[in-house]
């Protein structure tokens, strides 16, 4: 922190008054583990007074050797670098655990260890789907935000240390969250683990963020708010009503870990699951389409297909995503009007998901020879490809008759990861292929062949995955439902346990693929950081410059 | 039409505002009628708080995850309601802060799994699940019947609760920690317990180590009263059962 600290920033007078808050961020932190009586809430706050005594360290280190001066006729590039090696790390940590879960499941003798209880599935799942959703997925989220804001705004990045802050306390709420976990402190809640003292510092970092993120859209020098803009606005504008509202809990005593959520029942059921299907709405969809917005147009330098179905794409889709979290509850204790509700607006979200596909796709009318050429131009391209997929077989789930079946199966888990690893994961890929070279001033990737070995293993990697949960979620489905002629049940529960192993083996063979795919691509991102060119890669493909700073010239490809 | 899309591309505080409000409709007409509909509010008999101990065993069950492969929720299917029981009410988790009907099934639906096994066979199978279902994929709990259960801020919990609007009396929140050490132990009385909480609790030594109170003991004993609160031999859905 402390060297790219010095070199970007704001006011020293920003510095300063972290400095203090930092100094009393620590001392209070160190009383609470002093007075606590809850072993794993001490831990945490240990951890608070280590990262507070670590970041006013680095403040001051800054501030004694005079850093600390914005250089404004330069972009914030400094906190976006951070951001990408964040992303590819925990990139490969989320995933290590998913291949974890996968393998106890198909494995359990091999995989389980008695006398570790905090490796049991239970507790590392949240910590795979956190790490994999949140901590990738939301660096590479933030980083990009941060890159494509100062670049359509010609602005430099608003706020002083404020993005710093951002991303550091982005990275201590991951921490924050995944040891918590793994110390059997989480809400139950899914995609909303973490316990109310660490959902107050997530409220903190992400108000932050959205004040960076506005504060550099109204220093920007183009009148308009590009497109790529308003999708990342509604993700971190939504994720913060969302967080706040499902979050609502009660602390059992401020001294304590625990808090007990203020809804119950069904209305917690839906709350939930309103919070629920929108994380994947606005986190994984309206921040990554963002994403498609910027990078697909740029990297294939033509401008974005139709700017009216934008508009409509925009409107529609942030409009219907919010009503479809019934369909997770299809058949329970929730009204029946309340779940037609739900899955008629998962139906219609059908269109606006494919209008969106359409126009991302449609934007290489004119260069679809890059697809053969340009490995990243191709995984951007499949991202779409797997989204198209997943919107659409996410409204045939929606339906209550066919939710009657895959409800509850492994389908729900092919469904997602279809979506995650097709589409979050590979649009996340492109965006790193494509900035890594253009933060590090490089003119081309370590290896494009590299690329090509990632995307093709990968790629099969998905296909086992989700064929393998297809085959075992209908098939337990079907086995659940399953009459003698008798009239009796034909299975117990074990059998259709029983009869998954298969289908788990090879579903933890596409995980572990998918694992050796991003391993690669953390390789290959890592000799370009160097500024390494792989001996005989021939088919060059050159990366153009981008400006450094909003003095030059700011690429407009996409308008 | 295309043209005043121009006002909110050149203002971000109206395209925030207007982003606030396209989001608000839809959360606001599905979850806010939930509060004051009959069929998500309306009580059903039998269904009462959790006794203390049987507290300690949700908060061990949701901090080991269960919820992650074990589904709470029966619906209303032929072979769900077969294998599993009555269909599930939504009164019967109006007490749960937070619900726990679960998205998965890679076990079993625990709704009603209350009653249906020895407290032998839960702890047996939990410290480790293969020695008695041999094709299971469960964990191991074995560390669960070693580890005492930290219990002292149970009063806490229920004053907690109370204020979340579960019923819990002065008399239940003064009595937490005599209750918890109550029901996990035969040879006392349980007279008192079971006069605040209803004559149907089990009261008994659950991970069969009557020496100590184990997360173990917490867990069975959370296990033991699931689904079982609402008595369906004579429950009829829009009768007088509804209090």
């Amino acid at each position: 922190m402390t060297a790219a600290t010095a070199d970007e920033g704001g006011a020293p007078f920003d510095a300063a008054i972290a400095l203090v808050l930092t100094v009393f961020g620590a001392l209070g932190a160190l009383i609470v583990a002093a007075l606590t009586k809850d072993p794993g809430f001490r831990v945490h706050a240990m951890i608070f007074t280590g990262a507070f005594t670590l970041a006013s360290f680095a403040l001051t280190a800054g501030l004694s050797s005079g850093g600390f001066k914005p250089d404004t006729s330069k972009y914030m590039d400094g906190v976006i670098k951070a951001g990408v090696i964040a992303s590819m790390f925990w990139g490969v940590v989320g995933m290590l655990v998913g291949l974890t879960l996968a393998s106890q499941l198909a494995w359990p003798n091999l995989f389980y260890f008695p006398d570790f209880g905090f490796l049991n599935f239970g507790r590392i799942r949240p910590l795979h789907t956190s790490a994999v959703i949140f901590a990738f997925g939301g660096n590479v989220l933030i980083s990009t935000s941060f890159y494509v804001v100062q670049r359509t705004c010609k602005a430099r990045l608003a706020g002083g240390l404020a993005p710093w802050f951002v991303f550091w306390g982005y990275q201590l709420f991951i921490i924050l969250a995944a040891t918590g976990y793994l110390m059997g402190i989480t809400q139950s809640k899914e995609y909303a683990e973490p316990e109310w003292y660490v959902d107050l510092w997530l409220t903190i970092v992400w108000v932050a963020y959205l004040l960076v993120f506005l504060g550099t859209i109204w220093k920007r020098k183009e009148p308009h708010i590009y497109v790529a803009n308003w999708f990342y606005l509604a993700f971190i504008v939504t994720i913060a009503v969302l967080h706040l509202v499902n979050n609502a809990a009660l602390p059992v005593s401020f001294l304590s870990a625990k808090s007990y959520s203020a809804y119950s029942g069904v209305q917690d059921a839906l709350i939930q699951w309103w919070y629920g299907h929108n994380a994947v709405g606005f986190f994984l969809t309206a921040g990554f389409l963002a994403i498609m917005y910027y990078f697909i147009p740029k990297r294939v330098e033509r401008p974005v297909y139709s700017y009216r179905l934008s508009i409509v794409h925009f409107w529609a889709l942030i409009f219907i995503y919010i009503w479809a979290g019934p369909h997770h509850l299809h058949y329970t204790a929730l009204p029946q009007w309340a779940q037609t509700l739900g899955m008629t607006f998962s139906i219609m979200l059908w269109m606006p998901s494919w209008g969106g596909m359409i126009n991302g796709v449609m934007t290489l009318s004119g260069a679809w020879d890059k697809l053969r050429t340009d490995p990243v131009v191709r995984m951007l391209v499949v991202s779409l490809a797997f989204y198209g997929m997943s919107t659409f077989e996410g409204p045939v789930m929606s339906v209550r008759t066919v939710n009657a079946l895959s409800h509850y199966t492994d389908w729900g888990i092919g469904h997602v990861h279809s979506g995650s690893l097709g589409w979050v994961g590979y649009v996340s890929f492109g965006a790193l292929y494509c900035m890594t070279p253009w933060l590090w001033r490089r003119e081309r990737l370590y290896s494009d062949r590299l690329v090509e070995w990632h995307f093709w293993i990968s790629t099969t990697g998905i296909l086992l995955y989700i064929s393998a949960m297809w085959v075992s979620g209908i098939m337990e489905g079907l086995m659940w439902r399953e009459y003698t002629p008798e009239g009796f049940l034909a299975y117990s529960f074990v059998q259709t346990v029983e009869a998954k192993h298969v289908a788990y083996m090879v579903r933890a063979l596409g995980g572990a693929m998918y694992l050796t795919g991003t391993v690669i691509m953390a390789y290959n991102l890592w000799r370009t950081i160097r500024g390494d060119v792989r001996q005989g890669e021939t088919g060059v493909i050159s990366v153009k410059p981008v400006p450094l700073g909003p003095a030059l010239p700011a690429p407009m490809a996409a308008e | 039409m295309w043209k005043h899309h121009f006002w909110l591309e050149r203002h971000s505080l109206l395209l925030v505002i207007g982003i606030i409000i396209v989001i608000s409709i839809g959360g606001i007409v599905e979850i806010s009628p939930l509060f004051y509909l009959e069929s998500t509010i309306e009580k059903v008999q039998g269904v009462r708080p959790y006794t203390p101990l049987e507290l300690a065993g949700r908060d061990v069950f949701i901090s080991e995850g269960c919820v992650g492969c074990h589904s709470q929720m029966i619906r209303p299917l032929r072979d769900e309601v077969e294998r599993y029981g009555h269909y599930s009410l939504a009164a019967e988790s109006m007490y749960d802060h937070p619900f726990l009907w679960g998205s998965k099934r890679t076990g079993p639906d625990l709704a009603r799994v209350g009653g249906k096994y020895s407290d032998g066979w839960q702890r047996d199978h939990l410290i480790n699940p293969r020695a008695v279902v041999p094709e299971s994929v469960m964990p191991p709990y074995a560390f669960l019947a070693k580890q005492d259960l930290d219990y002292h801020d149970i009063a806490a919990k229920l004053k907690t609760m109370k204020t979340l609007g579960v019923p819990y009396t002065a008399d239940m929140i003064t009595n937490a920690k005599a209750d918890l050490e109550a029901q996990a132990d035969d040879q006392v009385s349980g007279t008192a317990l079971k006069k605040r909480y209803g004559q149907k609790i089990n009261q008994r030594d659950f991970d069969g180590d009557p020496n100590r109170i184990t997360k173990m003991d917490a867990l069975i004993a959370y296990l033991q009263m699931l689904g079982t609160s609402v008595d369906f031999s004579t429950y009829q859905a829009g009768g007088d059962n509804n209090r």
